[in-house]
């Protein structure tokens, strides 16, 4: 029997619902079993880092990276697998474009880590910080160092494939797995090397169902104030909706559930920077020419970076606010 | 020449997780360290963002979880707007949050705890994991396990909107409701879970119980710690997964405080380690005394076995069944072993199931009235649920506008920092003697301290983002170290 082609999956900085949406995929989980010797993955198996450095490099035929690159363990952790395999998905908003804990770029890291151990129910008036090597009585011991600003996977290693989504959608893994199995049974051709896998090329709007009528808008709303229309449009009721930014590949569940788009499939195809795109769109149905009325107008977005880079910020052209810029730089 | 073991990563839990096991010049164990790597600090960034985003935003701290955040991250957003959702959208919610539970201890119980029991604890690395236990109980069985995993997740995506990450709670309620059509599907699938329920039960009966050898590792002194117990309870002081307050017993049973959430910083607070991202929370008003047991010290857990301990009964009869045979095979309350919290979580399963079909049969289910309006100025609030991994609390405050000023988080996890680092402890004291071979089925064991914690340090590290597997290194008694032992696949 010739062995079977080693798969391997690893989150790094991430919440480990990557990992849930691949278990999502149900019965699929058995003809990965069945077509992948599963050669490394924290959460369920037991292999170590050790046994992954004694692999032979490009021996792992397919990695899925979630998570972003947050500490220097993270980074040491993708260069390895980068090197030990042949095709590396980024997998996953986080490690496509920073997801939510990217919104930490906002930040310098100290003042993260100040605030961790700053809160009301911290018991710190000798101000402990975590430190990365610390010397117990019985010898030093050692965690990972924080980067000062969180990575892509991309921004640290060479990627093959990028499979988006908060979590890529699990009917969307099914199909990629199966495209992989077809490849390897010489049934059907990887696609290009940077292809953006298990999505579409549109954006979110283009899949939702909800009645668009080219409707202008006075005024931004909260989603909690108002008792929006079922079937309309959610930008044309007022409520930030990100889909027209948005890729599509998710089929637009969150505005079929009533609630906007937030985003987590990152840019659409061609987008360049994701909030230029959806301040564009905004600025599009925005009905006023009276600069003093717009501006009114967009006092109603009250937390504007959130809402334009909620997802991207790690990924998008600015990648961090000053701050934590300015100590990556040093 | 003494040594030095490291576990890196620690694995078949989630998130990420570091053990370092120093030894005296004999070979005894000379302390244990348990370390947490990471931090992504969302006490940080979520400031600025509006209060409503919390239920998406911390989603995202846990998403083996994510239905726990949501629903803290919901009730504190209600609080802070002082709004009390209708009578709907709190049944949907707690439906959504059995259906979510069903899952979650399905999963814990199959591919993550149970493994070390169904294949053994010194079974062969590559095949003590979900797929050996499918190898070994067959694929009819694993057939169920997913049926499980499926159902649960169906619920969680007709209420919730999506499967993982749910998106339709609000500050007021849900931005949906379901038609009796889902209703009817719902309460199906709820139906076949309680049976699923009892089949689990009734295998961890058979390959557990019915096992010697495995009953006097659970009841042996290895996995046994006296500490305080919490759990949220309702009016008659029976389990709560989705409100009520929070209850804590001693070490002898007897209730210590009951908080509401709203409260819960006047009884709990963290201490700090030097060597580690994570804190440790305590009983305030008993101290922290160290990595100690016993009614002094401030030390308390809250898993499924505490949830138990913690309460005087199940809500629903079959649970409630389960619950007395527990008491009563284990030789009444409280329950120190850890590894009973395998247990523990089936009797959780079954009580999970049996609410879903309860509140899925409720008439007022289906109504349109799932979402009250805030009309009250946003200020601050506390909101707190049972995550399957431990009480979890949101705290939150805000400005006029309902945008975030400042965030404290205690979640599941982080409560039970302290007594993980406590059964690690006493695992590898128990295990590693003087004279000893350490093989990887005896750190194998040392693991299994924690697993029956079931520990998520996504959540725990929602302070930066990270993973969790386990390394062992030994060191010698000057510190260096000498051999670094890691299981294999």
């Amino acid at each position: 029997m010739t062995a079977k082609p080693k798969f391997a999956m690893y989150w790094a900085a991430s919440c480990g619902g990557c990992e849930i949406a691949v278990l999502n995929i149900h019965e699929k989980i058995l003809e990965v079993d069945a077509n992948f010797d599963v050669v490394f993955w924290p959460v369920a198996m037991d292999a170590k880092y050790k046994d992954v450095e004694a692999m032979e490099d490009g021996s792992i035929l397919l990695t899925l990276f979630n998570g972003g690159i947050r500490n220097d363990e993270n980074e040491h952790i993708a260069k390895l697998l980068r090197r030990k395999s042949k095709i590396l998905v980024a997998f996953g908003s986080c490690a496509n474009e920073g997801c939510i804990p990217g919104l930490a770029n906002l930040s310098d890291s100290r003042e993260i880590v100040y605030t961790a151990y700053n809160t009301i129910t911290t018991d710190n008036p000798h101000e402990i910080y975590p430190m990365t090597s610390y010397d117990t009585p019985e010898g030093e011991i050692h965690i990972p160092k924080i980067l000062p600003v969180l990575k892509t996977l991309e921004q640290v290693v060479d990627v093959d494939y990028f499979m988006p989504g908060c979590p890529p959608e699990s009917h969307q893994i099914a199909a990629v797995i199966d495209l992989v199995i077809q490849v390897l049974q010489g049934k059907a051709e990887l696609p290009p090397k940077g292809t953006v896998i298990g999505a579409g090329n549109s954006t979110v709007c283009d899949e939702c169902k909800r009645t668009r009528n080219i409707k202008s808008i006075k005024s931004f709303e909260r989603i909690w104030g108002i008792a929006p229309d079922p079937t309309l449009c959610l930008l044309e009721q007022g409520i930030p909706c990100n889909g027209p930014a948005t890729r599509s590949g998710c089929t637009a569940r969150c505005p079929t559930a009533g609630a906007q788009c937030i985003g987590c499939y990152g840019p659409a195809e061609g987008v360049v920077d994701y909030g230029a795109r959806l301040i564009s769109s905004y600025a599009s149905v925005i009905e006023s020419k009276d600069p003093e009325e717009i501006e009114q107008i967009l006092d109603g977005l009250v937390d504007p970076i959130g809402q334009f880079y909620r997802f991207n910020l790690a990924g998008s052209l600015l990648k961090a606010a000053v701050p934590a810029w300015k100590k990556e730089k040093a | 020449m003494a040594q030095r073991i490291t576990i890196d990563p620690i694995t078949r839990l989630e998130g990420h997780g570091k053990i370092e096991i120093f030894l005296t010049e004999e070979g005894e164990v000379a302390n244990t360290y348990f370390q947490i790597p990471e931090l992504r600090g969302f006490e940080r960034f979520c400031v600025g963002r509006p209060v409503e985003e919390m239920p998406l935003l911390t989603n995202r701290i846990c998403g083996v979880c994510p239905e726990a955040h949501h629903m803290a991250a919901a009730k504190a957003a209600d609080a802070v707007y002082h709004i009390d959702p209708p009578r709907t959208a709190k049944l949907l919610r707690e439906l959504l949050y059995s259906a979510f539970y069903v899952t979650d201890h399905t999963t814990h119980f199959y591919a993550l705890g149970g493994p070390d029991f169904v294949l053994g604890p010194d079974a062969p690395v590559a095949e003590r994991n979900i797929l050996g236990v499918i190898h070994k109980v067959g694929l009819e069985i694993a057939g169920k396990v997913i049926q499980a995993r499926k159902y649960g997740h169906t619920v969680v995506e007709i209420i919730g909107g999506r499967k993982v990450h749910p998106c339709t709670s609000i500050p007021g309620g849900l931005t949906k409701g379901i038609t009796e059509e889902q209703r009817k599907e719902i309460e199906e699938m709820g139906k076949w879970a309680v049976e699923f329920a009892q089949f689990s039960l009734q295998l961890f009966n058979d390959i557990v119980l019915g096992n010697k050898a495995y009953v006097d590792l659970i009841l042996g002194d290895i996995y046994t710690h006296r500490t305080y117990y919490m759990g949220s309870v309702d009016e008659n002081n029976k389990v709560n997964f989705y409100d009520g307050k929070v209850r804590v017993v001693d070490p002898d049973g007897k209730e210590f405080i009951k908080y509401a959430p709203k409260d819960y910083a006047e009884h709990i607070a963290e201490h700090v380690e030097p060597w580690t991202y994570l804190k440790f929370p305590y009983l305030k008003k008993i101290g922290w005394k160290g990595f100690v047991d016993g009614n002094d010290s401030g030390i308390y857990m809250a898993t499924p076995l505490s949830r138990l301990n913690a309460s005087e009964g199940m809500a629903t009869p079959r649970a409630q069944e389960e619950y007395e045979r527990f008491y009563s095979t284990l030789g009444g309350k409280p329950v120190h072993q850890r590894l009973a919290t395998h247990w523990a979580r089936l009797i959780e399963l079954l009580y999970a199931a049996e609410r879903w079909v309860e509140l899925a049969a409720d008439p007022e289910v289906t109504s349109p009235n799932f979402h009250a309006i805030p009309t009250e100025k946003p200020t601050e609030g506390v909101g707190i649920v049972e995550a399957p991994r431990g009480t979890l609390t949101h705290h939150y405050t805000t400005d006029e506008r309902g945008v975030l000023t400042k965030v404290n988080l205690i979640v599941g996890t982080t409560n039970n920092y302290a007594p993980i680092s406590m059964s690690i402890n006493k695992a590898a004291s128990s295990l590693i003697k003087k004279g000893t071979v350490v093989t990887e089925g005896m750190l194998n064991m040392v693991e299994m301290a924690f697993r029956a914690y079931d520990p998520c340090f996504g959540c725990a590290t929602h302070s930066l983002p990270g993973q969790m597997p386990l390394q062992v290194t030994i060191h010698d008694a000057q510190g260096n170290p000498v051999k670094v032992l890691r299981q294999y696949c």
